[in-house]
C-alpha cells in the first residue's frame, strides 16, 4: 500500500476478489454434487421395494427367510412359550429397551430384517444364549423377539415395514 | 547431502539434452551417485523390494482387468475363466493374489525397521507420514481387490468392513448407502470397487514418488541412527546398494515363487472359492492375514463405535510417532529399555494377528483386550515416558568413527567399533 498511515478500507478490488471466490466456490459445489450423488442408489435399486410371500406353510416354531432389498428377512411363527418368554423378558436389563409388543403386529409372527446390527452378517436361528439368534461374526446374541442381549451389536434387529395382506400372505416393504 | 561429485554429460547429445531436460542428471543424482550411509543392513533393502512389488501388482493387475468382468452375475465366473481359459491366466492371477501378500509382508518389515531404528524422527517426519499414507492406501486397495473375486469371503468381508462406516453417529447410515450405492453390497458396489481398485495403485505410485523425494532431501537413516557427517560415512548408491538391493530382491522372489508355484492358495481362504451368496453368512469370517491384527482390535471391544474408532486409531496413531517419541537417540541399538518394549510390541502384533483369526470368545477375547491395550500403551505411554527417562547406552561418535560419545553414555566400554 502506498499510504501506510491510512487505515485499510475495503476497496473495489477486495469486493471483486470476494465475489469471484464466492462464485467460484458455488460453481465448484454445483459440479461436485452430481459427482457425489451419482454414488447414491440409482432408480433401479430404489425401485425394488416390496415383496409378497405366502406364510401359510410355516409351522409353529418354524421360520422362513426371504430376500428383500438384497437382504434377508426372517419371518418366524412363534410358539406360545416363546411369546411368553419374550414378554416376560421385557423387564430384563435390555441394551436397547423395547417391549415385545412394540415389535410385532401379531404376537404369533415376528418379522425382522435378518441383518446383524453390528456389521451386517446374517445371524443363525436357534443359536446363542437367549433362544433367538446368534451372529457368528463377532458374537452377538439376540432373543426370541430379535432384541440384542449380549455382544457388540448396538441395537435390536430391525423390524421392516410390513402388513398382512390376508391370512396367508404377508407383504414386506 | 554433500556432493563432491557432479554429473558431467559425456557426449554432444547428452550435453544438448542436459540443457533442455536434465533427465540423466536427475537419474544420476538420485539413483546412481546418491550418497548413502556405508553401514546399511538388509533391512534397508525393503524399500526397493516394495517398489518392485507395486510395479508387479500394476502390471499383473492391468492384464487381469483385460479378462475380468465387474458384474455380480459374471465376476466369479470370469475369475474362473482367467484361471482355466486365459493363457497363463492362472500364473498372472496367482502372482497378483500372492503379490498382495508379499507386498504387505515387505511393508510390515519396512515399517518395523523404521520403528526399531527411529527412522521417523526429526528430520524424517514427513517421510514417515507419507509412508503411513501409502500403507493406508494399500489397505484400501487390497480390500477392494479382494472384493472383486466375488466369493463368499469377498462379499461378507465387504459387508462387514463397509458397515464399519455405519458406526459413525448421525451421518453413518447415509454415508454407508453412498459408499455401497444401495442398501447392501451389490452390483453398484462391485463396479465402483473395480474402478477404485484400478485407480488407487496409481495414486500410491504418486505418493511413493513424494516418499522417495522426501528421502532424498534428508538422506537415509542408518542402523546407528547417527547422522552422516562427511563423505567418509557414505558410499554411492550404485553399484554398492543396487547390487545389495537386487540380491535381496532375488531372495525375496524365491520365497514369492514358492507361494506362486507350490502353495498358491495357502494364504487365501477356501470359502472364497464359493460364489457370493447374500443370504448365507459363512460360519467364520476372516479377512486376509495382513489385516488380522486390526480385525482383532476391532473385535476386542464390545461396543460398535469404540471398536471402529480403536481400529482406525491403531493406524492413525502412527502419524503422531515423531511427536510421541522425542528421544534424541534414534536407534534402538543404544536404547536398552526401548528395545525390550519394542520386541514386546512386535510380539503383541503377531499375537493380535493370531487372535484376529480366532473366535472372539473366552481366553481369545481376553488376550485380544490385553494386546489392544499394550498396542496403544506402547505408543501413548511407553514412548513419551522413555523419551524423558531412558538412559541411552554409549554410542560411537560417527558412522565410521568408533570413538565413544561420552556425552550420552556411561563409561562402560562395550565393543562398538564399526569399520576402520
Ligand atoms: C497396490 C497394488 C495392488 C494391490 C495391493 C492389489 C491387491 C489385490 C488383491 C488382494 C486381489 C484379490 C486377489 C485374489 O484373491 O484373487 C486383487 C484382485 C484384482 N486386482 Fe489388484 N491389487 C493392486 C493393483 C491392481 C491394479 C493396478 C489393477 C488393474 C490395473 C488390479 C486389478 C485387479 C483385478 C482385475 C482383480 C480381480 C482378479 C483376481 O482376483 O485375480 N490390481 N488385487
Ligand atoms: S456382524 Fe454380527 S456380531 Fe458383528
Amino acid at each position: 500500500m502506498t499510504n501506510k498511515t491510512k487505515e485499510k478500507k475495503p476497496t473495489r478490488r477486495d469486493f471483486l476478489y470476494i465475489t469471484t471466490a464466492v462464485f467460484g466456490a458455488t460453481g465448484a459445489a454445483a459440479v461436485a454434487w452430481p459427482l457425489i450423488d451419482q454414488l447414491n442408489p440409482d432408480a433401479s435399486v430404489s425401485a425394488l421395494s416390496s415383496v409378497e410371500t405366502d406364510i401359510s406353510s410355516i409351522p409353529e416354531g418354524g421360520s422362513l427367510k426371504i430376500a428383500w432389498r438384497g437382504k434377508p428377512v426372517f419371518i418366524r411363527r412363534r410358539t406360545k412359550e416363546e411369546i411368553e418368554i419374550a414378554e416376560k423378558e421385557d423387564n430384563e436389563n435390555l441394551p436397547d429397551p423395547q417391549n415385545d409388543a412394540d415389535r410385532v403386529k401379531n404376537k404369533e409372527w415376528l418379522v425382522v430384517v435378518g441383518v446383524c446390527t453390528h456389521l451386517g452378517c446374517i445371524p443363525i436361528a436357534d443359536k446363542g444364549d437367549f433362544g433367538g439368534w446368534f451372529c457368528p461374526c463377532h458374537g452377538s446374541h439376540y432373543d426370541i423377539s430379535g432384541r440384542i442381549r449380549k455382544g457388540p451389536a448396538p441395537t435390536n434387529l430391525e423390524v421392516p415395514p410390513y402388513e398382512f395382506v390376508n391370512e396367508n400372505i404377508i407383504k414386506i416393504g | 547431502m554433500n556432493h563432491d561429485y557432479e554429473y558431467t554429460p559425456g557426449n554432444a547429445f547428452t550435453k544438448w539434452l542436459d540443457k533442455r531436460l536434465p533427465l540423466i542428471r536427475f537419474a544420476d543424482e538420485n539413483l546412481l551417485s546418491f550418497p548413502t550411509p556405508r553401514n546399511l543392513n538388509y533391512f534397508w533393502t525393503f524399500g526397493f523390494i516394495l517398489t518392485l512389488c507395486l510395479v508387479t501388482q500394476i502390471i499383473t493387475g492391468i492384464v487381469l482387468a483385460m479378462h475380468y468382468t465387474p458384474h455380480v452375475l459374471m465376476a466369479f465366473d470370469s475369475i474362473e475363466h482367467i484361471m482355466r481359459d486365459v493363457n497363463y491366466g492362472w500364473l498372472i492371477r496367482y502372482i497378483h493374489a500372492n503379490g498382495a501378500s508379499m507386498f504387505f509382508l515387505a511393508v510390515f518389515i519396512h515399517m518395523f525397521r523404521g520403528l526399531y531404528y527411529g527412522s521417523y524422527k526429526e528430520p524424517r517426519e514427513i517421510l514417515w507420514i507419507l509412508g503411513v499414507v501409502i500403507f493406508l492406501l494399500m489397505i484400501i486397495t487390497a480390500f477392494m481387490g479382494y472384493v472383486l473375486v466375488w466369493g463368499q469371503m469377498s462379499f461378507w468381508g465387504a459387508t462387514v468392513i463397509t458397515n464399519l462406516v455405519g458406526a459413525i453417529p448421525l451421518v453413518g447410515e447415509s454415508i454407508l448407502t453412498l459408499l455401497l450405492g444401495g442398501f447392501s453390497v451389490d452390483n453398484p458396489t462391485l463396479n465402483r470397487f473395480f474402478s477404485l481398485h484400478y485407480l488407487l495403485p496409481f495414486v500410491i505410485f504418486g505418493v511413493v514418488i513424494l516418499h522417495i523425494w522426501a528421502l532424498h532431501v534428508t538422506g537415509n537413516n542408518n542402523p546407528t541412527g547417527i547422522s552422516v557427517k562427511n563423505t567418509n560415512d557414505t558410499i554411492s548408491f550404485h553399484p554398492y546398494y543396487t547390487v545389495k538391493d537386487l540380491f535381496a530382491y532375488v531372495v525375496f522372489l524365491l520365497m514369492f515363487a514358492y507361494f506362486i508355484f507350490y502353495n498358491p492358495n495357502i494364504l487365501g481362504h477356501p470359502d472364497n472359492y464359493i460364489e457370493a451368496d447374500a443370504m448365507v453368512t459363512p460360519a467364520h469370517i476372516v479377512p486376509e492375514w495382513y489385516l488380522l491384527p486390526f480385525y482383532a482390535i476391532l473385535r476386542a471391544v464390545p461396543d460398535k463405535l469404540m471398536g471402529v474408532l480403536l481400529m482406525f486409531g491403531s493406524i492413525v496413531v502412527l502419524f503422531f510417532l515423531p511427536w510421541l517419541d522425542t528421544m534424541k537417540v534414534k536407534s534402538a541399538r543404544y536404547r536398552p529399555t526401548y528395545k525390550i518394549f519394542y520386541f514386546t510390541f512386535l510380539l503383541t502384533c503377531f499375537l493380535l494377528g493370531y487372535l484376529g483369526g480366532q473366535a472372539p470368545e473366552g481366553l481369545y477375547l481376553f488376550l485380544s483386550r490385553v494386546c489392544t491395550i499394550y498396542y496403544f500403551a506402547f505408543f501413548l505411554v511407553v514412548m513419551p515416558i522413555l523419551s524423558r527417562y531412558e538412559k541411552p547406552s554409549p554410542m560411537p561418535i560417527g558412522i565410521s568413527n568408533s570413538a565413544i560419545n561420552t556425552d550420552l553414555g556411561t563409561d562402560k566400554n562395550p565393543a562398538l567399533s564399526i569399520n576402520n
